[in-house]
């Protein structure tokens, strides 16, 4: 018999059909995922098996677990199966921890409440779990004092203290770096084995979902149009949208060639130093140096790509090449005109050199309408379009990116997520700089609507030579943009080279464990 | 809209509109004594009776809102013409010495007790409508200023500011453009909810003496005046008592109903 029994789940709120006719079942110690993009229901599905219901839902079938209908089951009932059946693990283990807490006592909260057991009892079994899940710093540590894999580790001992037959596990690994991910997924998968839980997994990396689990169930709108044992599953796709998602995942974009040409950004031996706060009361401030000589260089119309783990400096990086702050040693030049000229920015550099950033959604004031988003670098021209100059210019940089110029008198909130990434290229564009900086540019986004992004980008740069910095922590996507690639580790960059020759032959060991840690979509080339 | 901005709003256009009104018309002239006719009660002649002297009290409270509207007003207008730019100005430099200078300029006037600090100012210049209004408009100085930079911070660490920075525009450029707007239905809201304060200000000082001289009708004055006659005619304190509440309630329930229909957050989730 199965641990949990999902039967021709429907949910809606208001007139909006959320879930429709979802079947699912989950046997012990084994890894069930559920993939699809953003709002395709796959969170709901597993909030209503948490039975965290949103206010005002109705919810029709059931969801057995282990002889209980969820469904049915009253509030209080809930409540003492939560963290005691079934345990969640979040996305955020940042805002899934109380920051006033130590973590020990945090884990033997949860102890304590489902069971009558002494503080100490609680608190030894608490720190045994904490060490269980691979934690190697005492419990009386608080969260801001470990680092994000840290903390997901907490999260998931806080879940699994109480050996709940089912885990659910929400993108647990989407806010964490490549080598950190792997980690906490090898955890997930051997504690599975040891409790025989039952996990199901939510995320939409189907990378991560063909590495661990056991079968997949992919949803669209709602509904699970495609599941079955993963391997089958890879192997014999049926849905057209299992096939569009996994082709958008291993997308590859073809980027024409670049005759040698001239360098235009420099960066030589560059440093840069943030003071933090005083450790005495008049001693002076210690000094964090985030980036250690760092130098490279950018050809006109060349693609550049930067990997590195989160802290590893690549923001500070792109700020000093922004002009935006200055640095401590070296120097860094854009067609031989220093970038950071003190209060007053010179113009004449900047002209040359725009930004895309990774949020959509904070990227654009959100009172202004498209027309004026996109021309806001027009600031940095000496005679600025006006008039039907402008409005041209504003038609066909909207045009460019694949929108209508009748986009132009929208506000941005009338857009979606790859919507506001393409008004965002467009505002970069419009002014024509040599250089673009993409900073994690296509990481918020959907599978789908990534590739979009990527075939923009390649298009582009089949019309005009556009020379780009291409910042991301997705290897795959580095891997098919760039022509050359910099590894950057701790503020320092330990290797570059021809793309193709870093990811097939790297030489530093932090490049070798960053690829071996990147999970890998199933070839399906030979079975397909 | 919600029933605190309904109620807020109508009670607060009615005091705006007698005092507008009372610019071109008022049942009787305030400024004539009819001493026979002194401590009347409500009636068709006088609606809300008679003071001390005889004057229609509707005349005098009608009157009155003209002066505490004026003040108050004026009041939330220097402090949100001085606040809002310092405010601008710290956030634009935060952490330099030109921010600490600021906030600890507003710690200070925060520091004194606004109400004895205007006492002071009104003794030492003079009691007067003008000096009512800057003694209360030096207060409401360090409330925009903190609310401002509090509001702009976050904004700076927004990418659409770092944006506008990469297009090479000025901190005073971003603050108009990107920040200002983005913070103005705070400012709203809370000029709604100084203003209220402002009401109240005026009418302590007028009451103690120290605002809107005689003739000039004033609700604190009225009240004071009908300090000694609550036992013989309770009227003449309820009814500047009342248009005092009535209109500070209305402008609370304006600003709390206001901060609910202008946040971006609830509007998203209404259309």
């Amino acid at each position: 018999m199965s641990l949990l029994a999902i039967k021709d789940l429907s949910l809606s709120i208001g007139d909006t059909e959320i879930l429709h006719d979802i079947d699912l079942t989950i046997a012990a110690g084994e890894i069930v995922a559920i993939t699809g993009e953003s709002g395709s229901g796959k969170s709901m599905t597993a909030l209503a098996v948490m039975g965290l219901l949103p206010r005002g839902s109705v919810a029709k079938g059931a969801i057995n677990l282990d002889g209980t209908d969820i469904l049915q089951t009253s509030e209080t009932d809930l409540c003492k199966m939560r963290g005691n059946t079934m345990g969640m693990v979040f996305q955020e283990p940042m805002t899934a921890l109380n920051p006033v807490q130590t973590i020990g006592a945090q884990v033997a909260e949860t102890i304590l409440i489902h069971e009558k057991t002494t503080k100490s009892e609680a608190h030894k079994r608490a720190a045994a779990m904490l060490e269980r899940v691979g934690l190697k710093v005492p419990p009386s540590r608080y969260p801001h004092e470990l680092s994000g894999g840290q903390r997901q580790r907490v999260v998931i001992a806080m879940a699994i203290a109480l050996r709940p037959k089912l885990l659910i596990a929400d993108e647990p690994t989407t806010a964490l770096d490549v080598t950190t991910q792997a980690r906490i997924l090898d955890l997930l998968r051997d504690l599975v084995r040891e409790f025989d839980m039952g996990l199901l997994l939510i995320t939409h990396d189907l990378a991560v979902v063909a590495d661990i689990a056991d079968k997949i169930a992919v949803m669209q709108n709602g509904r699970i149009v495609e599941s079955g044992a993963t391997r089958h599953l890879f192997a014999h796709m049926q849905h057209p949208y299992t096939k569009a998602l996994f082709a958008a995942s291993a997308h590859t974009v073809s980027l024409p060639e670049t005759p040698p040409s001239p360098p235009i950004l420099q960066v030589r031996n560059v440093a840069r130093d943030y003071p933090m706060s005083r450790t005495a009361f008049l001693g002076p401030r210690p000094v964090f140096r985030a980036l250690h000589d760092i130098s490279f260089h950018i050809n006109a119309g060349e693609r550049v790509g930067l990997v590195g783990e989160s802290g590893c400096g690549k923001s500070t990086l792109t700020r000093a090449i922004l002009g935006l702050e200055d640095v401590q040693e070296g120097e860094i030049t854009l067609d031989g005109d220093p970038v950071f000229s003190g209060k007053r920015p010179n113009l004449a550099v900047r002209r040359k050199m725009q930004v895309v950033f990774q949020d959509p959604y904070s990227s654009f004031n959100p009172r202004h309408r498209v027309d004026r988003l996109i021309t806001e670098p027009f600031h940095l021209l000496p005679h600025p379009p006006t008039g039907p100059a402008r409005a041209d210019a504003i038609a066909k940089a909207l045009t460019d990116v694949g929108l209508s110029p009748a986009d132009a008198n929208k506000y941005i909130h009338e857009f979606s997520g790859g919507q506001r990434q393409r008004i965002a290229i467009a505002r970069a564009l419009i002014i024509e700089p040599e250089l673009i900086i993409f900073d994690e540019a296509v990481s918020a986004l959907d599978v789908s609507v990534r590739a979009q992004v990527l075939d923009l980008i390649a298009d582009l740069c089949r019309k005009r030579p556009l020379a780009y910095l291409f910042i991301s922590h997705d290897l795959s996507v580095v891997r098919t943009v760039t022509d050359r690639v910099m590894v950057m580790q701790a503020g320092k960059i330990v290797e570059q080279g021809e793309t193709e020759t870093v990811f097939a032959h790297p030489q530093h060991p932090y490049t070798r464990t960053l690829i071996a840690a990147a999970p890998k979509l199933p070839d399906i080339g030979q079975t397909g | 809209m919600s029933r605190n901005l309904i109620i807020g709003t109508a009670l607060t256009v009615l005091f705006i509109a007698l005092a507008a009104l009372s610019f071109l018309w008022t049942p009787a002239d305030i400024e004539t004594l009819d001493i026979p006719n002194r401590l009347q009660t409500p009636s068709a002649a006088n609606w809300l009776g008679t003071d001390h002297f005889g004057r229609d009290m509707l005349s005098m409270i009608m009157m009155g809102a003209r002066t505490s509207i004026a003040v108050a007003l004026l009041a939330v207008g220097i402090g949100m013409a001085l606040g809002i730019p310092l405010g601008l100005l710290a956030a634009a430099r935060h952490g330099s010495f030109l921010d600490e200078l600021i906030m600890r300029g507003n710690d200070l006037v925060f520091a004194f007790p606004s109400l004895v600090i205007a006492i002071l100012i009104t003794a030492v210049f003079g009691a007067s409508a003008v000096n009512a209004i800057i003694a209360i408009g030096i207060f409401n100085i360090p409330v925009f200023a903190r609310l401002t930079r509090g509001a702009a911070l976050p904004l700076w660490e927004r990418d659409f500011i770092l944006a506008a920075r990469v297009c090479g525009k000025s901190a005073t450029h971003i603050s108009i453009e990107h920040i200002l707007p983005n913070i103005t239905n705070l400012m709203i809201v809370q000029g709604t909810i100084q203003f209220s304060l402002g009401i109240l200000a005026e009418a302590a000082l007028s009451y103690i003496g120290l605002g809107a001289q005689p003739p000039t009708a004033s609700w604190g004055r009225m009240l004071a005046d009908a300090q000694t006659l609550v036992s013989i005619a309770p009227h003449v304190a309820l009814v500047p008592g009342f248009a005092i509440l009535l209109m500070v309630l209305g402008l609370n329930l304006m600003g709390d109903g206001l901060r609910d229909w202008l946040d971006p957050r609830i509007r998203v989730a209404r259309t």
